[in-house]
């Protein structure tokens, strides 16, 4: 029988294009939120999601960097990588590490600081995420593999432009309500629609933006967090991890993700729910088009049907089930590595009921769904407040 | 890309050599030195046909420093007719007409230039059949 897990802080660094901030900092500031969130005055062990520091900082060797310039150093602490799924899979370890018994209090965040070099050298830095010698050496982009998911959902399964426009608005409506949103302005379908053309049939609205930020969480022992937390207790419930090709072509089916539903299967089995039982979910955004191929892959609505649900309502706040109620990465913004670690804060905060305008009414089981590259790994995160 | 990769991936690249299980027959492009259907360890190298089909594209508007000269071009993923699938650029061929299903034939191209003292990657592109 082993350790349940609770966390007990959260804590997001200001997110945005942060020229006048570093790696180092804005990682810091996420963690000292988060731990001044959980009350605590000790960090036994700490787990950093980082996609690339040294593409888009020339700086590796962070878990050190980071514990030194965090006031916690000869803590022991870990850098993953898993692109853009860094942070979900830090979160991972950190649980796994006190289910252990080997810590109690553990410090997880996430960080990308990607605007220290031009949006090229962005592009090419987040592109390594891809299979650099069978992909990005002819020419495809990351918008452009989602491009390529996109025209086979709509071909296959008859998915609209207008569908498409309709995960941007609704993330957009979202993020409004997020005092943390890097973009929180209101979008119309027309805008994204007319917007600039990336890679056909996707624009610029239907992509996620460069964003600096970090984000952390304190997790600790359930019995632990039930002497000593202040706050309404959220339980890790259940998590799931899995793989699959990282070049899209790999994939039998290139308009499915099977490392999402394989996370998605392990994460229910473990916390022995249904996806009808959640009450909301934040999903991995990249693209318009990830959102619609996550709704199917976790089980929220059947294969093909994800662009008919969301023209419905279903996944907008007051709906059934609504998805990515902190504006996701869209809108919110997408620091890779921090992604997964302010996936979870989202989730926290909406089960303490602290969302403000955007609070899910009787939120009690959240789920969270971050995913690298184009699908080549994902990890799953199920939470509900005691 | 470095002078090493260039060089070691010229198997792959410009002869289109993939690796053949001796045992259950599946094809790995590029190879492999195990076989993710039977775990077989023995393979025969092969070359692939060049004949296949579009099995999706994109047309990229704004594409990686080294292929911006380039926009707005063609790429997607093409099945051959041994079943195995690659990515390529789409050449020669109107960007509106280009259509998934259709019959590609695979050949001979350039691909990218390192800057002035680099090296020319050469490859495989698609061209309407």
């Amino acid at each position: 029988m082993h350790r349940e897990v609770a966390i007990i802080g959260i804590g997001l660094s200001e997110w945005g294009e942060l020229w006048e901030k570093s790696l180092r900092d804005t990682y810091v500031e996420a963690a000292l939120k988060a731990i001044d969130d959980a009350g605590i005055d000790r960090i036994d062990s700490m787990y950093v999601g980082c996609m690339s520091g040294g593409l888009f900082n020339d700086q590796e060797h962070l878990a050190s960097l980071l514990s030194d310039y965090l006031g916690i150093a000869p803590v022991p602490a870990v850098r993953v990588e898993s692109a853009c799924a860094s942070g979900g899979l830090a979160l991972k370890m950190g649980i796994i590490e006190i289910m252990s018994g080997n810590a109690d209090v553990i410090l997880v965040g996430g960080v990308e600081k990607m605007t220290d070099v031009s949006g090229d050298q962005a592009t090419a830095a987040l592109a390594s995420a891809a299979d650099t010698d069978y992909e990005f050496h002819h020419g495809i982009t990351f918008p452009g593999l989602y491009a390529m998911m996109a025209r086979l959902h709509m071909e296959r399964y008859g998915t609209t432009r207008e569908q498409l426009a309709e995960v941007a608005v609704k993330n957009h409506f979202h993020g409004s309500m997020n005092p943390l949103a890097q973009y929180p302005s209101q979008i119309t379908r027309e805008m994204v629609m007319n917007s600039v053309m990336i890679a056909d049939p996707l624009r610029i609205f239907d992509c996620s933006p460069i964003t600096d930020g970090a984000a952390a969480v304190v997790i600790c022992p359930l019995d632990m967090a039930q002497k000593i937390s202040k706050h309404p207790i959220i339980k890790i419930r259940g998590f799931g991890h899995a793989t699959g090709p990282i070049a899209l072509h790999g994939r039998a089916e290139m308009c499915a993700l099977p490392a999402v539903s394989k996370a998605a299967e392990k994460a229910y089995q473990m916390a022995g729910i249904k996806p009808e039982q959640l009450d909301l979910v934040e999903v991995h955004d990249c693209f318009t088009i990830a959102e619609l191929c996550v709704l199917e892959a976790i089980g929220l609505v059947a294969k093909g049907k994800g662009g008919e649900a969301t023209v419905s309502g279903m996944t907008r706040l007051g709906g059934k089930i609504p998805v990515n109620t902190s504006g996701g990465l869209k809108s919110k913004g997408h620091p890779v590595g921090a992604t997964g670690v302010a996936q979870a804060i989202e989730i926290v905060t909406q089960l303490r009921g602290k969302a403000g305008k955007r609070q899910v009414e009787k939120a009690r089981i959240g789920m969270t769904q971050n995913m690298g590259g184009s699908g080549g790994s994902s990890i799953i995160h199920i939470m509900e407040v005691l | 890309m470095s002078v090493p990769k260039s060089w070691r991936e010229m198997p792959h690249r410009y002869r289109l050599e993939a690796g053949k299980c001796k045992q259950c027959g599946f094809i790995g492009f590029p190879k492999r030195l195990i076989c993710p259907e039977c775990q077989s360890r023995e393979f025969e190298t092969i070359r692939l046909s060049r004949e296949g089909k579009l099995l999706t594209y994109t047309i990229i508007h704004v594409g990686p420093t080294k292929f911006n000269d380039q926009v707005p071009y063609a790429v997607g993923v093409v099945e051959l007719k041994e079943g195995v699938r690659l990515l390529s650029q789409i050449a020669d061929c109107d960007l509106q007409k280009i259509k998934t299903g259709m019959p590609v034939h695979i050949e001979f191209r350039r691909i990218s230039e390192e800057g002035e003292a680099g090296v020319i990657n050469y490859g495989y592109k698609c061209v309407p059949a």
